[in-house]
């Protein structure tokens, strides 16, 4: 019973967020639309509740729930504080967009807090069950969002192809999985470590486990050559749900690639490292070359993601302490400049409005100086000039990939960051020289232009400050990996 | 008080433009331009009086690093906020804030639109070059050299001519791909000595293959920047496209950063690998100060020629840093100040007839000499300091580079003087076609002579390019302890016991 009570304690942000959710979807019934913007409310303080379990409950130490199952680590506790932050920036952008397309119910908050659920149990999942239970909740959630909006014939499409490709990927997972707990028996990633010391190292069951499941991660990355569904999805799912695929729930699937491959797998690294490393090198080529020749901004933007999870993979392929706490430096600023440039996105939309075209930010300069800065700020950030946060995430994960001896790596992926600043050029260009095309006053409510403004400029102060960000990251990884 | 400006009079040097330019931001109305415009010249002036003392304040007899500054800034990687300025860096930072209140002036009635974002790019733009001029930490001077790139490309992007795009495209992602190799080289150096600190990578022993490596990465990024044949292609588009504040502001400063990064990096850390390759150097200098010159002789375009004409001159300072030797390397620092002067001077006699008649085109003039007597007097004197006539700055550099050069080869100072012809030719005879003659057309016949405000700006290049000509001394007593310990320096071999 006093063990129950642990482990119901360590897993209580999960629980006050479910139990949010379902309470969401019920008071729900009794709003009117009118009255619906208390559904957004009780969304945030769901988010904020489950931050404050999450923070006062923060311990230095390693504690384990659920025999094992289940972890509260540094790490965890890290990434689910900025996946709360960055959920609740998503609520924030997100609200005026669903408003004015019909999208404004109870499901949709339920739906993102269950996503959230879902996030949160992979970067706690210490067995391979746990994390794909995580997996497949946070998965469904995001095939039922894309497809929120069920008139809109693109947006069906799009959530098919997510839901089919996602299946096929979880299938895969789930087959190494299967695998990997043949030879070893166990499901536990710390028993799995072990097992595999005793393992010889060319048994190929293990290696063919090993290629499934970092296929199956590989496929809900996003990284070449598992790609296809991203920039579809990215297109045809709303402007709010795109928003939510490209941010958080990249921390979760980053959690898992280190549960999975730096603690359950880690004495295969040689093996992964090269896998890693492949996929590394065509991401970033695949990402930054096929960006350019874009015309959508969303999409073009599904390719920028693809280039960015290539610079991530690069820091993980290091396998070092370093190598992780850059990839997880690098994850995070993404996810913060990513959220930033859709949150623009969303400002820019009106009602039948996608401003999803890039020539829709022709001009933008003179139509409102201040959005075209902070919009100025995302885009170097993700080129990875300085000042800005994006250039000392590419630092990190260059220097990880170099201290690990990949000099010629590196000089290939700096001159792809070459490639890729010419398209984020090219929107800086549509924004400053040209003239606008588009007269409308650009309406968004108050907060969330505060909001965001404090977000882009996150990016610039955290690019002249960022030692506070460097040390979490470093925090995260070595309280739990070492 | 004055203790503690003296301390940090290189964080005002940076930090004072830059809280200018973003204050001017806040101006921004173009219907009411007044306050914006003297707001930007207050901040360019405020700036360019805190940046005196370094000079008054100097240790001329000191060739190490003055006016330091240190704290730890990024523990993870032990990158630290550290500045300092020697007898290489004073010259040019009073240089910048020189410039920079030029420019403000230069573009007072002239940019009409978005005053305040042009005016906020320039201020902004020379605290971080100032910034360049000043770290003595890698990261730190990568950051402010990458961020530089930012107002330029705004810069030409929004107030150049029509093919602006093109040229800034190219600018910023030539630059960039520079810069990005010299990133590379920094962290692998990082890996060894555990440290960004210039100084220390000034003592780590490297072996020859790692050194050439390393200078060539330094290489990319400088040669881009300085522009050396035949990575200069860029240069001509971005002049040409710039608005005239640009050209100025790239003229005199932004080509001194790769010059002046050379000597801070490229040389002192990879010593045998600058002897090793410095034949390979040299030709490519020799090239740019031939070949290019002979190519100005035949533009059609002003600011094109102009363009060319710096390369060639920008030649003479890369030939003046790989010949080793004092006249040589203090040669070459004279003719970065001098060809700053005068490029910007150039550049600035071009927007004055660009602005009445908006026209590049050396056809489209003739005889401007007869409108424009008091303008025409300047753009002569400036011509004759471009072609490096004794008695005007032009002449002491090429000069101490050429007789440095002798000590060498007599066949590099051979070519090197040969040139000094050609530079008279294709300086001479545009300012001939320009401005002798009949009046060629109407638009000729209906130009104004200089206003206050333009004779103002030339008259104060003018006296500064004919003080460096006769009495250099002030200049040359500032550089010189540096320029010795340098030599030193570079007369060691780095590479570790037994190669």
């Amino acid at each position: 019973m006093e063990n129950l009570s642990y482990d119901l304690l360590t897993a209580l942000p999960e629980i006050i967020l479910l139990g949010m959710g379902m309470l969401v979807l019920i008071v729900d019934l009794f709003l009117k639309q009118s009255n619906r913007i208390a559904i957004y409310s009780l969304s945030q303080l769901a988010l904020l509740m489950a931050a404050y379990v999450t923070f006062s409950t923060h311990a230095p130490g390693v504690g384990y729930a659920f025999t094992g199952a289940f972890v509260d680590d540094a790490m965890a506790d890290i990434l689910k504080l900025m996946i709360y932050l960055g959920t609740s920036l998503i609520f924030v952008y997100t609200r005026n967009y669903i408003q004015l397309r019909d999208m404004f119910r109870g499901e949709f908050y339920a739906l993102v807090l269950f996503a959230v659920v879902g996030m949160m149990i992979m970067v706690s999942g210490q067995s391979m069950l746990t994390l794909y239970i995580g997996l497949e909740l946070l998965s469904l959630s995001l095939y039922a969002l894309v497809a929120f909006d069920r008139d809109n014939a693109r947006a069906t499409e799009a959530a098919m192809k997510y839901f089919v490709l996602g299946a096929l990927a979880s299938g895969m997972l789930l087959y190494g999985m299967s695998m990997i707990y043949g030879i070893t028996g166990s499901l536990n990633l710390a028993d799995i470590s072990n097992a595999l010391l005793s393992t010889p190292k060319t048994n190929s069951v293990v290696i063919l486990g090993l290629v499934f499941i970092v296929s199956g991660l590989a496929f809900k990355l996003g990284a070449v050559p598992f790609q296809m569904w991203v920039p579809d999805v990215y297109e045809g799912s709303p402007t709010a749900v795109t928003m939510i695929i490209t941010s958080v729930p990249k921390l979760a699937a980053f959690a898992f690639v280190i549960r999975m491959l730096a603690q359950g797998l880690q004495t295969m690294a040689v093996d992964w490292q090269q896998m890693l490393l492949v996929m590394a090198v065509l991401s970033i080529i695949i990402g930054n070359v096929t960006a350019i020749a874009q015309t959508n901004l969303k999409r073009m933007l599904a390719y920028s993601t693809i280039s960015h999870i290539g610079f991530v993979l690069l820091g993980l392929m290091s396998a070092s302490i370093n190598g992780f706490a850059s990839a997880l430096f690098y994850i995070s600023s993404y996810v913060l400049m990513s959220l930033a440039g859709f949150g623009i996105i969303l400002l820019l939309t009106r009602k039948g409005f996608e401003a999803d075209k890039l020539d829709d930010l022709k001009g933008l300069n003179q139509r409102s100086p201040w959005i075209a800065f902070l919009m100025l700020i995302v885009m170097f950030s993700m080129a990875g000039v300085p000042p800005t946060l994006g250039f000392y995430a590419k630092f990190a994960v260059l220097q990880a990939a170099l201290q690990a001896g990949f000099l010629w790596i590196v000089v290939f992926a700096v001159l792809m960051a070459v490639i890729g600043a010419f398209y984020y050029l090219r929107i800086i260009k549509l924004m400053y020289f040209d003239e606008p095309v588009d007269k409308h006053p650009i309406q968004a409510p108050r907060d969330m232009r505060a909001v965001l403004s404090v977000n882009a400029f996150a990016l610039l102060f955290l690019g002249l400050m960022p030692q506070g960000l460097m040390s979490l990251c470093a925090y995260a990884i070595m309280r739990s990996l070492s | 008080m004055l203790e503690y400006f003296l301390q940090h009079i290189l964080s005002f040097s940076i930090w004072l433009p830059i809280a200018f330019g973003v204050a001017v931001l806040f101006t921004a109305d173009d219907n009411k331009p007044c306050l914006t415009r003297w707001l930007a010249l207050a901040g360019s002036i405020a700036s360019f009086l805190v940046t005196i003392p370094l000079y008054t304040h100097f240790n001329f007899a000191d060739g190490g690093f003055q006016f330091q500054e240190r704290f730890l800034w990024i523990a993870s990687f032990n990158i630290n906020y550290h500045l300092g300025a020697d007898g290489l860096a004073v010259p040019l930072i009073l240089l910048t804030s020189f410039t920079t209140v030029i420019v403000v002036l230069s573009a007072w009635e002239v940019i009409e639109k978005r005053v305040a974002q042009y005016m906020a790019s320039f201020l902004i733009m020379s605290g971080l070059m100032i910034g360049v001029f000043s770290a003595l930490d890698a990261i730190f001077y990568y950051v402010f050299w990458e961020a530089m790139l930012i107002p330029m490309f705004l810069i030409i992007g929004i107030w150049g001519g029509p093919n602006r795009v093109y040229a800034t495209v190219k600018f910023f992602l030539y630059t960039l791909l520079g810069s990005l190799l010299m990133l590379v080289a920094f962290i692998y150096m990082y890996h060894q000595t555990g440290s960004f600190a210039i100084t220390d990578y000034y003592q780590m022993p490297m072996t020859l293959n790692v050194q050439i490596l390393v200078f060539l990465a330094f290489f990319a990024a400088f040669a881009v920047k300085i522009p050396m044949w035949p990575v200069h292609t860029w240069l001509p588009d971005a002049h040409v496209e710039a608005p005239t504040g640009g050209s100025v502001v790239l003229a005199a400063i932004a080509l001194k950063l790769g010059g002046y990064s050379f000597l801070r990096f490229a040389m002192p850390i990879a010593p045998d690998a600058a002897h090793y390759l410095s034949g390979l150097m040299i030709a490519l200098s020799l090239i740019a100060i031939v070949y290019i010159a002979l190519v100005a002789l035949v533009q059609k375009d002003m600011k094109k020629l102009i363009a060319y004409s710096s390369i060639s001159h920008m030649g003479f300072v890369t030939l003046g840093f790989f010949i080793f030797n004092n006249l040589g390397l203090e040669g070459a620092i004279v003719q970065m100040i001098s060809h700053g002067f005068i490029s910007a001077a150039m550049f600035l006699c071009v927007g004055v007839l660009y602005d009445r008649v908006h026209s590049r085109q050396i056809e489209a003039y003739g005889g401007v000499a007869n409108t424009m007597p008091m303008f025409a007097a300047f753009v002569v004197l400036f011509a004759m300091a471009n072609s490096g006539l004794p008695g005007t700055s032009g002449f002491v550099g090429e000069f101490m580079v050429i007789l440095g050069a002798i000590q060498v080869n007599f066949w590099y100072a051979f070519l090197a003087s040969f040139t000094l012809i050609f530079g008279a030719a294709y300086t001479l005879w545009m300012v001939k076609r320009v401005f002798y003659g009949e009046v060629a057309n109407e638009n000729v016949a209906a130009l104004k002579d200089l206003n206050k405000r333009e004779f103002l700006i030339l008259a104060i290049l003018a006296i500064l390019v004919l003080a460096v000509g006769i009495y250099p001394e002030p200049l040359t007593n500032v550089t010189n302890a540096t320029v010795n310990q340098l030599l030193t320096h570079l007369s060691h071999s780095k590479l570790p016991a037994g190669f």
